[in-house]
Parts: structure tokens; C-alpha cells; sequence
């Protein structure tokens, strides 16, 4: 009897071959080959890593703190979705719309951080004390030695990085391009569901499989963040990796 | 008695609080990356800690977020599959280019 009560769990006893369900099932098979994808972006950016002819290199543009604010901003949006669909199960609808907002918003926040390093990154702008250089990077060092050559009082460049501009812009810019994608298109998915659930009886308690797929993508999208953040962010600046 | 259980009591997935001190602790595991970067002394053993804490970090969203602790482990085989291969592949490509031999 309580069991007539409770939301369905898409998992189990579905009338089908395996007794799961077949979408749920696809989605999980979906988000198995989009870790090869991921991992096969990962390891193009590992193997070109340091190989760059010139600069800017991570050292030069990476800003860490700024990444971890939006690190920690998609985090956030795990649990956002997460007591949405929690909220869902439990016939609060007025909590899963709430969630869901606070979800699409955090996932746009993140891809406004993501806007922002990019446009920094294109229009990097270094300027280099001739006399007092101060300690430099080995791409500032290029600069310098370009640049106070010729007894100038100050070195500047304004290439920037940019996915022509070495190995390492053409690596990152796709890795993080392609997360990003993956961000718009959940962000997209999240608010059509909730447009959905104003629509009366194709998003109920006991319908609930749509939401729970969208928050698997959205989950994915997290984790495969939570190996860019290190990978790329972390050891990128380290330099003995 | 039985009907007053919440869904999360029938499906055995976590309470929202359960939810909210998993998100706590992914944060704080966030923050001691960002912190251990930061820390000149550990040299290249800032990468295995920073690679565990990292691994933390997915199992917890993989488990819990995602809810593979309590879902079918057919779900669970098709995500690791895909994560193992994605792990073969880096390291394989980076064998075969000789990243770091």
C-alpha cells in the first residue's frame, strides 16, 4: 500500500528484458561514452602539455581563485538539483520549481565565469619593467628579452591567448569549450523542464523520470568538471607536472 | 505508519540534509585542493593528494548525486566501464606519446 504512495523509482521492475528502464539505462550507457569523450579531450591536453613553442602558457593566464569560485558555484548547483528532484519525489512543486531556478541560474553563473577567463585569456596584456623585471615566467622572459633589447624602458605584448595561438590555447580551449557546451545544453534541458512542469500532468511525482535524467546529465557535467579543475587548473600551473 | 514514509525512506536515498552535508563536505574538499596548491612545501606530493582528494570529490557526486549507491548496479557497470576505458585511453595515449617517461 505504501508503496502506491511513494514516487516510482526508475530503476527497477519496469516490464522490460533486464526489469530497468530502457531510457534510464541509455542514459547511463550515454554518459559511459561521454567519459571516453571527455577522457580522450583530457588526455590530447595532457599529451600537448608543455609543448607549447610560445607563450601564454597556464602560468600566465590561470587565475585559481576565480576557477574555484565557479568550481564551487557548480558544485553547488549538484545539490540545487539534486533537492529539486528530492523535492519532486515528494509532491512539492512549488520546492522543485524553486531548485530548478536556483540550478539554471548557478549553471549560467558558471558559464558567465567561463565568459569571462575566456575574454581575459584572449586579451591577455603583459608589461614588463625593463629595469626591475622582477621574477619572470619563461613567456615573460621572451618578452623581456624581445622587448628591453633595445634599451626601451618598458616590454609589452597584447597577443593573448587564443585557440590559434599555441598547443595549449587549442587543447584547453576545446576541453573547457566542450564542457561548456555541455553546461549551455543542461542549463537549456533544466529550464524547458521546468517550463514542463507549469503544464498540468507531464511532470508529477509519479512522472518523474524526465527530471531524474536531466539531473544524471547535470551531475556528469559536474563531475567531469571536478577532473578538469585538477587536471587542467591545478596541475597546469604546477610545474613539475 | 508505513504511508507517512517520506520517498526517500522507500527508495533508500538520502534525506535533503544528507544532501546538504554531502555538498558541505565536497566544498571544504574543494577548498583543501585550493589550499594545497598554495602549499610550496608538499613538491610533487601536492599530485597524488590533490589527485585523491579529486577522486573523492566524483565518488561522492557519483554515489550520492547520482544516486549509484542505491540504483541497480547494472547502472553503476555501465558508468565505470565508460570511466575505466576514458582512464585507458589518457593513459595508454600518454604512454604512447611518452609524456612522461
Amino acid at each position: 500500500m505504501a508503496q502506491e504512495h511513494a514516487a516510482p523509482i526508475h530503476g527497477e521492475d519496469e516490464g522490460t528484458t533486464t526489469g530497468l528502464n530502457h531510457r534510464k539505462m541509455l542514459m547511463w550507457a550515454f554518459l559511459g561514452s561521454d567519459c571516453m569523450f571527455f577522457g580522450s579531450l583530457i588526455a590530447t591536453y595532457l599529451v600537448y602539455q608543455g609543448k607549447s613553442l610560445e607563450g601564454p602558457l597556464p602560468i600566465d593566464v590561470f587565475d585559481i581563485p576565480v576557477t574555484s569560485i565557479s568550481t564551487f558555484v557548480l558544485l553547488m548547483s549538484s545539490m540545487s538539483m539534486v533537492l529539486a528532484y528530492s523535492a519532486l519525489t515528494k509532491n512539492n512543486m512549488k520546492g522543485f520549481r524553486i531548485w530548478m531556478i536556483s540550478t539554471a541560474i548557478m549553471g549560467s553563473t558558471f558559464i558567465g565565469f567561463q565568459v569571462y577567463e575566456f575574454s581575459s585569456f584572449a586579451t591577455h596584456h603583459v608589461e614588463i619593467d625593463c629595469v626591475n623585471p622582477g621574477e619572470l615566467t619563461k613567456y615573460e622572459q621572451h618578452i623581456f628579452d624581445d622587448g628591453c633589447s633595445s634599451g626601451e624602458a618598458h616590454a609589452e605584448s597584447h597577443e593573448g591567448l587564443k585557440p590559434q595561438t599555441n598547443l595549449f590555447g587549442t587543447t584547453f580551449y576545446t576541453l573547457t569549450g566542450f564542457h561548456g557546451a555541455h553546461v549551455t545544453l543542461g542549463v537549456v534541458w533544466l529550464l524547458s523542464l521546468l517550463l514542463l512542469s507549469f503544464k498540468k500532468g507531464v511532470i508529477t511525482p509519479e512522472k518523474n523520470l524526465d527530471v531524474d535524467l536531466a539531473a544524471l546529465y547535470w551531475h556528469f557535467v559536474d563531475v567531469v568538471w571536478i577532473v578538469i579543475f585538477t587536471v587542467v587548473y591545478l596541475f597546469g600551473v604546477f610545474p613539475g607536472f | 505508519m508505513s504511508q507517512e514514509l517520506s520517498a526517500e525512506e522507500h527508495t533508500g536515498h538520502p534525506t535533503a540534509g544528507q544532501y546538504f552535508r554531502i555538498a558541505v563536505i565536497l566544498c571544504v574538499i574543494t577548498a583543501v585542493e585550493v589550499g594545497v596548491f598554495y602549499v610550496e612545501f608538499l613538491g610533487h606530493w601536492m599530485i597524488p593528494i590533490l589527485f585523491i582528494l579529486s577522486a573523492s570529490k566524483f565518488t561522492l557526486v557519483a554515489m550520492y548525486y547520482m544516486h549509484l549507491k542505491f540504483d541497480h548496479k547494472l547502472f553503476t557497470y555501465l558508468f565505470v566501464a565508460g570511466f575505466i576505458l576514458a582512464a585507458l585511453i589518457i593513459s595508454f595515449l600518454l604512454l604512447l606519446f611518452g609524456v612522461y617517461s
